[in-house]
């Protein structure tokens, strides 16, 4: 049984961005994994998390940044709505390891939603993917890498825009990344990158 | 609910009652035609069959539930639909950043208000919001955030979808405002009039079609519209139009032609709106309805119908 604040949230995100989901190289399945998207918007999140079959959305859990989804109804619909993992982008505290919040859910079984690029792009294609997806996939060998590209959301809600455009967003999913011994962070994260972009073209 | 259902006219239920027999007995020789061994394109036919029996099960369900629960909840399902056609049309349109405005008001102010116009009976308001307060204001907004890029063909596109998609398809719940004398309490009917020729005339078109289609009528905008399709399947939806004049405050010969005219306009708004699709590079509107393509390609024939119905209705019938 979902939550009625997950169902609600779910409704607006698919009346706002439709989030079809279109399974390219993947099924969806109740295996472990790291989903991991390029990112143009702040619907982003909500619209993988959304396109995801029911069972599947309360063992996945997308990364939110705590500075933009930690306080008041953001931080509710954050954490009531969709169960994310907040991180902290600023370093604040540089003692402990941004990823930690991460590694804990990975450890409990659950999914990850995350984009590598750190922050919201304005074009369709996505900027260089930063480390945390090399160094989790090292952590974690057993974890699904699926790649996902989102279109469209970038015309929806890009950065700075106040009022969402309705327009029709589908969620590719990609074949998962296979995993090469020794592989260097650059070439891994290069690899990744254009596994997404990859899924641009179809 | 049965008070309720003593303010609805005996023929909808009549009516509702055939659909569903029809519709059963369509499900029921889809099922059986299932179990027969098929090849590929054979199965792949058939999928299509069972999607749009489906699809129309939704169809008459949604406006079961529209026509027991009276006006508001008609149009709100309208709204809806003009919401998801609005929709798809922008995300085939080109836009730029300084559209993004104007594209929000167009969804949460124009589209909402359009529809609150019909409810609240406010026919001159509702007859010139779009095309002349929509159309004024919508690009100076635009215009103000100083992006001349390809602006006349942006303003443009966005106005042609808001006329199309809100505009346009908001005259068929409009129906439900008109006095017809002596027609007191049956507008309902009206539109169940319209929706029906509108849907029977694009299945005919397309049994006709795949029955005896040979000369296609225009090859690069639409390959599946043939002449004999179009003649046949017309001629068939005229007649069963024609037949329904018990429904309407039309003579059986009145409701033919009404039909005929009908037919003509939802052929002309599927073949537009194909072109217009076309020339933005994309083959259905969009996923929203199973085995339909998008909202827009199942309202297409509706759009260009709804406003001439509406209009021909409101000229000869209302005082």
């Amino acid at each position: 049984m979902m939550r009625p604040s997950s169902a609600l949230l779910v409704g607006v995100v698919k009346l706002l961005v439709g989030a079809y989901a279109r399974w390219i190289g993947t099924t969806p399945a109740p295996i472990q994994r790291i989903y991991f998207a390029n990112h143009t918007s702040h619907i982003d999140t909500l619209a993988i998390w959304s396109s995801l079959p029911r069972s599947l959305r309360p063992h996945t859990r997308p990364i939110a940044a705590r500075d933009y989804w930690g306080k008041g109804l953001k931080k509710y619909i954050a954490t009531r709505g969709f169960g994310a993992v907040l991180i902290d982008r600023a370093r604040e505290n540089t003692q402990v390891d941004p990823l930690d919040p991460l590694r804990a859910a990975l450890r409990e079984g659950d999914s990850l939603i995350i984009f590598p690029e750190g922050t919201r792009g304005a074009s369709a294609t996505p900027a260089k993917f930063r480390s945390g997806l090399f160094r989790l996939a090292g952590e974690f060998p057993t974890v699904e890498l699926v790649p996902v590209y989102l279109d469209n959301l970038h015309r929806s809600l890009p950065k700075g825009a106040l009022l969402p455009v309705p327009v029709v967003c589908t969620v590719r999913f990609g074949t998962p990344l296979t995993r090469v011994d020794g592989e260097e962070k650059d070439s891994f994260c290069d690899r990744a990158r254009a596994a997404v972009i990859s899924l641009s073209h179809t | 609910m049965i008070e309720h259902l003593h303010g609805i006219p005996r023929e909808f239920l009549w009516l509702f009652g055939a659909l569903v027999v029809l519709l059963g007995l369509a499900s029921g020789i889809a099922a059986v035609l299932a179990r027969r061994p098929a090849d590929e394109r054979k199965a792949a036919s058939r999928r299509n069959l069972v999607e749009r029996i489906n699809a129309w099960w939704v169809m008459v369900g949604i406006l079961a539930v529209a026509f027991l629960m009276g006006p508001t909840v008609t149009l709100v399902l309208f709204a809806l639909a003009s919401f998801f056609a609005l929709r798809e049309f922008i995300t085939l349109t080109p836009s730029r950043p300084g559209d993004r405005l104007s594209l929000s008001l167009a969804f949460f102010m124009v589209l909402p208000l359009q529809f609150v116009l019909i409810g609240l009976g406010r026919y001159g308001l509702f007859a010139i919001f779009i095309p002349v307060w929509a159309f004024l204001l919508l690009p100076s907004i635009a215009a103000l955030r100083s992006d001349i890029e390809d602006f006349l063909s942006r303003s443009a596109k966005q106005q042609w979808g808001l006329m199309v998609t809100v505009y346009c398809l908001s005259h068929a719940p409009a129906l439900l405002m008109l006095e017809i004398p002596g027609q007191a309490g049956r507008n309902a009917l009206l539109l169940f009039y319209l929706l029906l020729v509108v849907q029977m005339s694009d299945v005919m078109q397309y049994v006709f079609g795949k029955l005896f289609g040979r000369t296609k009528i225009a090859p690069l905008v639409s390959p599946s519209k043939t002449v004999e399709g179009f003649i046949g399947g017309g001629l068939a939806a005229t007649a069963i139009g024609g037949a329904m004049w018990w429904i309407t405050p039309f003579t059986p010969l009145q409701s033919a032609g009404i039909s005929a005219v009908i037919v003509l306009m939802g052929f002309l708004g599927g073949l537009t709106l194909s072109a217009v699709k076309r020339s933005l590079g994309a083959k259905d509107w969009g996923v929203m309805i199973e085995g339909h393509g998008g909202m827009l390609d199942r309202t297409d024939s509706i759009c260009f119908a709804a406003p001439v119905f509406f209009h021909i209705v409101r000229f000869f019938y209302t005082t």
